[in-house]
């Protein structure tokens, strides 16, 4: 589709940048010692704290990707809510107190804090700052694709729009205006998803979905097809003209598209045998030269429209409309109806590559249960790979939040272990409620003929836009801010790596606190730098994805070793290096080899690579565990003493 | 060198709170276990029709739910355990 900026996105959108910055101008006065520069003073209320928790936390990833995926792929998506919600039992459990009563100022101090080891501080710092910019990559590409629609600009200036904004921000008030951000946002982001969620309810599911009003649905029309002789298809309606035809086989399946041409317009179309009609598809053209085409024409015509709704609503498939919905009522008409989703191939025509998505109505019942993108089923053809790839992301996902750096830091904002362990409740019943909400938004973008086939990650704002630019302005806004504020983070916790794991404590440069502090903004403006050059290199590619990687390098390489130093008396400084290493260099290289890694990020088509799982968090977290059990016990005699500690 | 960023005082609650959280993180396990094991061996379960919902979408609700109950429970216990020990810092 195409994106025009509209002004009330750009006013709403600049008064947002312009209140980060005057949160950030005002705190800038109170930083002037390293504790509040990193750890904001240890004087954070815990209720803002909790709010700020779910701020950094439902990043561009949790918002615009499970809304997306959600849209496109029903239930499946949902279970990414599941898994992040559930990685926070593992942080207030078993690691928001006995942090807070270890730590200093980063992950590496609290791992360090009975050791005092240069192999820790080492180890942990490249750790964190690895964890880091792998979770900063998609928090990028998600700025700049989120610029396109909302301010009109290309990707590249919005990496460099959200980079320069962050760097500001950090740079000025560290962490009391970072946390006070995400407080903001995290508040605002949860009240406007609810404010969609019962406009979705309010208006109902139809057959017709016209966004209220404002785009007139788009009639489906069928050709009938009269005869398939020798394979070759005869349509009644002679205006047409076949073109050429595009077999792909798919499984067991054979996908027949065809291109036809009426009064010089060309169009593709997809045969249906078991109805014996040929059904409209979307395409775009990617051209040699770069170019590509929207439905035959350039984006600006507008030719390529949003899609989404259901065919059928409790049995009835004409022009039906049910009336205002509710929490249970909502779920049971997409149950009872059936949903036409849109699945993609790709077919080359005379080199051009051409993308084709065509309807696939599908049961509401299977919407709502797994199986549509994460093959579990055996009856359905799932491999025990398959199965395998599926458990191992809904671990790293478990395990991945209680260690991601950014996250682990804000327990260090508040003053005492009890009020860590309120804000980590408050976090989870503010981020559990936006995760029930993320189904009913995505379900809500999946039925509203809203979604973007060629941008799946815009369906959430889409969704809003249909209720009226002013709302699609703020959830625009706002999704923007969400990159700011987990960007914001994530860069205090890496220049904290550099600035006072590696330079002060392992370097032994005994900074005086105020060049701990510029040494920290030094390093925040360094990660920044790199961070938008990787957000501009890896543009295109699919963000969820890309958090995945993050989260199983932070439970592989993190996890284990502050799970055991809480709960294993035995655990040697030696054995957390060996367990930190283990994981890190693990789960790095599994993915580095992997299929997915070779196929989307290499380009090399066609090659097998050496690792065909596409999370390593299966492998790596139990070898980063055995690590650190086998050299702990290997290593007694000389840390023996440390039990005393 | 190793103080940490804010100070506070002993806490003879701790022992007790690790404990809880212990065995709270791994009932949660249990059951965020079981909902992996039913997606991978049975998905056809998940789609069983519970009222107006289905089995996924309780569980999953559920996941959410059961997190949100636990961590109050734990809060409610961890703050009644440290006004008990008040006082009593030095004991430790």
């Amino acid at each position: 589709m195409n994106y025009i900026a509209s002004p009330w996105a750009i006013i709403i959108f600049l008064f947002f940048v312009a209140m980060v910055l005057m949160i950030s101008y005002h705190f800038a006065r109170l930083t002037k010692s390293s504790a509040t520069f990193y750890a904001a003073g240890g004087s954070i209320h815990w209720a803002v704290n909790g709010i700020a928790f779910a701020g950094d936390y439902l990043s561009a990833a949790s918002f615009l990707g499970i809304c997306g995926m959600i849209a496109v792929s029903g239930y499946d998506g949902f279970l990414y809510s599941v898994g992040y919600l559930a990685g926070w039992i593992v942080a207030l459990f078993v690691v928001a107190e006995p942090m807070k009563r270890l730590g200093k100022y980063t992950f590496t101090d609290a791992l360090d804090a009975r050791f005092n080891s240069k192999g820790i501080q080492i180890t942990a710092a490249i750790s964190t700052l690895l964890v880091s910019l792998f979770y900063l990559i998609p928090q990028m590409v998600g700025a700049g694709s989120l610029v396109t629609p909302l301010l009109g600009m290309p990707h590249w200036a919005g990496v460099v729009m959200v980079g320069s904004i962050v760097i500001a921000i950090v740079v000025t008030a560290g962490m009391t205006s970072t946390t006070y951000v995400q407080f903001l946002k995290g508040a605002l982001l949860i009240v406007f998803s609810l404010v969609l969620v019962f406009l979705v309810f309010s208006r109902g599911i139809s057959t017709k979905p016209d966004q209220g009003g404002d785009v007139p649905y788009h009639v489906f029309i069928t050709l009938k097809v009269v005869g398939d002789s020798n394979h070759t298809v005869i349509l009644e309606d002679k205006q047409y003209k076949i073109i050429r035809e595009w077999k792909v086989e798919k499984g067991k399946n054979v996908l027949r598209f065809l291109r036809l041409e009426k009064n010089g317009e060309f169009s593709i179309w997809k045969l249906n045998e078991s109805l014996g009609v040929l059904e409209e598809t979307l395409y775009v053209n990617h051209l040699a030269d770069g170019q590509q085409l929207f439905n035959g024409a350039p984006r600006e015509e507008g030719k390529f429209f949003q899609v989404g709704h259901m065919s059928q609503i409790a049995g009835k498939g004409s022009d039906e409309k049910t009336s205002t919905l509710d929490f249970f009522s909502f779920i049971k008409a997409i149950k009872d109806g059936t949903v036409v989703r849109w699945s993609k191939e790709s077919v080359l025509d005379d080199g051009d590559k051409i993308t084709v998505y065509y309807q696939n109505p599908t049961p509401g019942k299977d919407i709502l249960k797994p199986g549509l993108k994460f093959k579990v089923d055996s009856a359905k053809g799932a491999t025990t790979k398959d199965k395998f790839d599926f458990v191992s992301l809904m671990l790293a996902l478990f395990f991945g939040t209680a260690a991601l750096p950014h996250i682990l830091i804000r327990y260090y904002t508040v003053p005492s272990p009890a009020c860590a362990r309120k804000s980590t409740i408050v976090a989870i019943a503010s981020i559990g409620l936006f995760y029930v909400l993320t189904l009913y938004m995505g379900l809500g973008a999946m039925v509203n003929g809203v979604i973007d086939l060629t941008n799946d990650n815009m369906s959430a704002p889409l969704l809003a836009k249909s209720f009226g630019v002013v709302i699609f302005a703020i959830i625009s806004a706002l999704a923007f801010a969400t990159v700011l504020g987990t960007v914001s983070g994530l860069i205090i916790a890496a220049s904290g790596a550099v600035a006072h794991d590696i330079m002060d404590r392992f370097m032994g440069k005994n900074l005086t606190d105020n060049k701990k502090v510029a040494a920290g903004k030094i390093a925040a403006v360094f990660v920044g730098c790199i961070a938008m050059v990787l957000g501009v290199l890896f543009k295109g590619m699919n963000v969820s994805y890309l958090v995945g990687w993050a989260f199983a390098i932070a439970a592989s390489a993190n996890l284990p070793s502050i799970l055991m130093l809480l709960f294993w008396d035995k655990t040697t400084a030696k054995g957390i290096i060996a367990s930190v290493s283990v994981g890190l260099i693990s789960a790095l290289g599994m993915i580095l080899l992997s299929q997915e890694t070779y196929t989307n990020v290499y380009h090399l088509v066609g090659v097998k690579a050496p690792v065909q799982l596409n999370n390593p968090a299966i492998v790596s977290v139990p070898l980063s565990f055995i690590a650190l059990i086998v050299v702990s016990y290997l290593t007694q005699a000389k840390d023996g003493k440390r039990k005393s500690a | 060198m190793h103080n940490s960023a804010v100070k506070w005082g002993n806490d003879p609650a701790a022992s007790l709170k690790i404990l809880l959280g212990k065995w709270f993180f791994l009932i949660y396990s249990l059951v965020y276990a079981g909902f992996i094991i039913i997606n991978v061996l049975s998905p056809s379960f998940m789609g069983i029709d519970v009222g107006s919902l289905n089995v996924a979408i309780v569980y999953g609700f559920g996941l959410i739910i059961f997190a949100m109950l636990l961590a109050l429970a734990y809060n409610h216990i961890s703050t009644l355990a440290e006004e008990l020990f008040k006082g009593k810092d030095k004991i430790s």
